[in-house]
């Protein structure tokens, strides 16, 4: 018989009490910002290994931050995309447009317009850029503030804005909240609400893709915050069992509502080592830099389309404003953080690298921004006679019931029956303005 | 009794035509059929699910069919539930049409949030942009000492989600016509299969031995297609007595009980939950002006409790008798007390005698 161990040790007495960690963030309303211990390398020093390279032989890109544009506004080392002047000044007008979209909608909801919007200032380049690098019939499966990939593959404004009013010209009859687009013309994927669900959606139709023999690969969006979620260990999962074609893009904007990114795991590695532990290629991306944004997004498309395997992108980057027009900041953040953030601001440092170029100046930006205001503007005025938000003009009553199912089975139709009679009690000579949407 | 549809599979050869003898599958065969000529229908066909491909699944309803349709259209998942149900949804929307197997009922739980947040609200929050064309096929009930985690039967779960179709079928070639059907429709359908009776009915007395199905006529299944539409529930006996509601391994137990009492019962197998065929419910409970429902599940919230409502808010006047529920009981489903949970010859007994007392 083994000897008993020692009573001492077993009871813990040379150890000191366990405890539990939790996160806090390094900042708090009204603490000076110091972002000085983020580590955010050196422009142009990251190399840029074959996309069709082994994921075990470019670990260090899944912890240092592939960069492009340096502080001297010009482009360095080999991830520079090499895109011609006027692509760059799309993608500056597609990101401009984004901005400029964002705060018209922000003050249509303050206005009452709407019950809710998401801005996606400061995060532009992780939308415009990444989508100009992929084919414009590759499927997105976006989350809930990628509409700078609509803006980029040339969406109608006016369907955004109808969508977000819930007017009688939202083509999703008005069924969903605020922002939660749907555009299969343009090959976007509709918009969930739940979290992180679209990210193993993708890589099935990633699969199915590659089932076909078809040449269309698919890239998802997803917060940094959600990769919590069990859906995004199926997502990367999947995707490497069946090597499918797919891009897995991690949004890391530091919060996520109020809990900051260590509530995800940030505190004790990056968002693209995930891919490591599953063999998927890593790349860690200042996502305020849009040419690095759409270079990793290229080499991700590159090697999907290669069959050489899916990519996890982190893109490390900044959410300037509240989560949504439900959400204050102020509450629990930093207001110095927007500031204090080493890698700026992806629309300014686009314009000054076309400045620095030759190929741009202020004064054709002010007025671009002010046209961008205008068209916006235009835009709205003319969504805003479909309706808003409550006002009476939406899509007629009876199409509650429809798209349940292909067909309406009969408890369906009995209760479509009891709504409509509910209404006519209500308003027995019916609504003015509803007749016009019947 | 049933509104089949028969049509001959486009690829016929002409001497096929010809009267061939009778044949004779169980429910894992009658089911193996359906996959097979919905995939040799459709290329958009693709089945998965955890050891369906090589091993041709647990049950052995996918053997062969890899060999046949290929690694492509036929494959093993990782043991995730949520991402099958998720990989599901995302080819629904490139355009396949896929057929996951969910290996138990019991585990299709890490899977809901797809199904109920996702698959079935796919077409209403896309206004029909997007659709999930998709059937989860998983075996499901109790009676084969699986324990707590493999004899499940969460029928009212999905029943209770909108935009998602329950269809349990209780014979092989209801099985067959139904699976094809449920593949062929545009909508999610959870499809779940009592495994109990895979290989032949069950009368509900465990102790007696199992008899196959080759020996009932319901396990004639011709070959090549046929559809049995979704909604319409099948009068497995008729009788005036009483109605019984019931579906899955409960349609045959009840069977046996009425034959073994000298009940002349409606037994209506519904066979789909939702949409539910509620014309045949009404049309037998006013003629009988009694109802007993049976089912498996826990009977709290059960599916027997819209069965009850339906038939008393619709057919109040009607009723002779008190509506009766026979379930399983509100617990886990127990190992080694199987047989005290089961709702056995006993419990439906008795049930009948006090709805047919007076």
């Amino acid at each position: 018989m083994a000897d008993r161990p020692d009573p001492q040790a077993q009871a813990g007495h040379n150890a000191p009490g366990l405890s539990l960690h939790v996160p806090e963030p390094k900042f708090r309303p009204g603490d000076a910002v110091d972002f000085s211990h983020v580590d955010v390398g050196e422009p142009g020093k990251q190399p840029r290994p074959d996309e069709t390279c082994s994921p075990d032989t470019m670990h260090e890109l899944a912890y240092g931050l592939v960069r492009v544009l340096g502080d001297d506004n010009r482009a360095h080392g080999p991830w520079d995309p090499k895109l011609d002047p006027e692509t760059l000044r799309a993608m500056l007008g597609h990101m401009a447009m984004t901005r400029a979209f964002d705060e018209r909608m922000f003050r249509g909801q303050r206005q009452g317009k709407t019950s809710f919007y998401m801005k996606c200032t400061g995060e532009e380049a992780t939308s415009v850029a990444a989508s100009m690098a992929l084919a414009s019939d590759d499927m997105v499966f976006p989350s809930y503030r990628q509409q700078g990939i609509l803006i980029q593959r040339g969406y109608p404004l006016i369907e955004m804005i109808n969508q977000i009013y819930s007017n009688r010209g939202d083509k999703l009859k008005g069924r969903q909240l605020p922002i939660m687009y749907s555009s299969k013309e343009h090959s976007f994927f509709t918009i969930s609400g739940n979290l992180a669900t679209q990210t193993p959606q993708a890589v099935g139709w990633a699969m199915a893709s590659a089932i076909k023999g078809d040449t269309r690969i698919a890239a998802t969006w997803v917060g940094e915050g959600s990769t919590a979620e069990g859906d995004f260990h199926s997502a990367c999962l999947f995707a490497t069992v069946y090597n499918a074609p797919v891009i897995l893009n991690v949004i890391n904007n530091q919060w996520a509502i109020s809990s900051f990114s260590g509530f995800a795991g940030a505190e004790r590695t990056t968002f693209a080592a995930r891919a490591l532990g599953y063999g998927l290629a890593g790349l860690r991306v200042d996502g305020n830099d849009p040419l690095a944004c759409y270079a990793a997004e290229q080499w991700a498309a590159n090697r999907a389309r290669a069959n050489a395997g899916p990519t996890l992108i982190e893109f490390f980057t900044y959410r300037a404003e509240g989560h949504s027009t439900s959400d204050d900041p102020s509450g629990y953040r930093s207001a110095q953080e927007r500031e204090e953030w080493p890698l700026g601001d992806p629309v300014m440092r686009l314009k000054n690298h076309l400045i620095e170029l030759g190929e741009w100046d202020e004064e054709r930006q002010e007025k671009m921004d002010l046209e961008a205001a205008e068209h916006v503007k235009k835009v709205t005025k003319e969504a805003e006679a479909n309706g808003i938000l409550g006002h009476g003009l939406h899509h007629p009553f009876r199409t509650m019931f429809e798209d349940v199912f292909e067909e309406l089975p009969w408890h369906l139709k009995e209760q479509a029956e009891q709504a409509i009679h509910e209404r006519e009690t209500k308003f027995p000579g019916g609504l003015p303005n509803e007749g016009k949407g019947a | 009794m049933s509104e089949t549809e028969t049509m001959s599979a486009p690829d016929q050869a002409p001497n096929q035509a010809e009267a061939k003898p009778e044949r004779r599958l169980n429910m894992i065969e009658a089911i193996n059929d359906a996959l097979d000529i919905s995939m040799q229908r459709d290329e958009n066909v693709v089945v998965m699910g955890e050891d369906v491909g090589y091993f041709g699944g647990v049950f052995r309803c996918t053997a062969g069919l890899q060999e046949k349709h290929g690694k492509n259209r036929v494959f093993d998942t990782p043991i995730s539930e949520c991402g099958i149900i998720a990989a599901a949804v995302g080819m629904g929307a490139y355009g396949l049409r896929p057929v996951p197997e969910i290996q138990f009922a019991d585990y299709i739980y890490p899977g809901l949030d797809q199904l109920i947040s996702e698959a079935a609200r796919l077409r209403y929050r896309s206004a029909a942009e997007y659709i999930a064309p998709m059937t989860v096929r998983s075996p499901f009930g109790g009676g084969i000492f699986g324990g707590q985690t493999h004899s499940q039967s969460p029928e009212a779960i999905f029943a209770h989600v909108s935009g998602l179709k329950t269809v349990i079928p209780a014979t092989p070639y209801d099985a067959k016509g139904l699976l094809i059907s449920a593949i062929e429709d545009n909508d999610p359908v959870i499809f779940f299969e009592p495994k109990r009776i895979y290989n032949g009915p069950f009368s509900g007395y465990y102790d007696k031995p199992v008899q196959p199905w080759k020996k009932f006529d319901q396990s004639v299944v011709p070959e090549g297609y046929y559809k049995i539409p979704l909604g319409k529930a099948r009068l497995a006996t008729e009788g005036e007595q009483v109605t019984i509601l019931a579906y899955g391994t409960m349609v045959h137990v009840v069977e046996a009980v009425c034959k073994e009492k000298g009940i002349e019962a409606d037994v209506l197998d519904l066979r789909t939950i939702v949409p539910l065929d509620i014309e045949a419910i009404e049309a037998s409970v006013k003629k009988t002006g009694r109802c007993l429902i049976v089912h498996e599940a826990t009977r709290t919230a059960g599916f027997g409790a819209e069965l009850s409502a339906l038939v008393t808010e619709r057919c109040f006047y009607h009723l002779e008798a008190p509506v009766e529920r026979v379930t399983g009981f509100d617990t886990p489903y127990p190992h080694s007390l199987e047989w005290a949970y089961f709702p056995g010859p006993i419990r439906i007994g008795e049930a009948l005698d006090k709805i047919l007392k007076d």
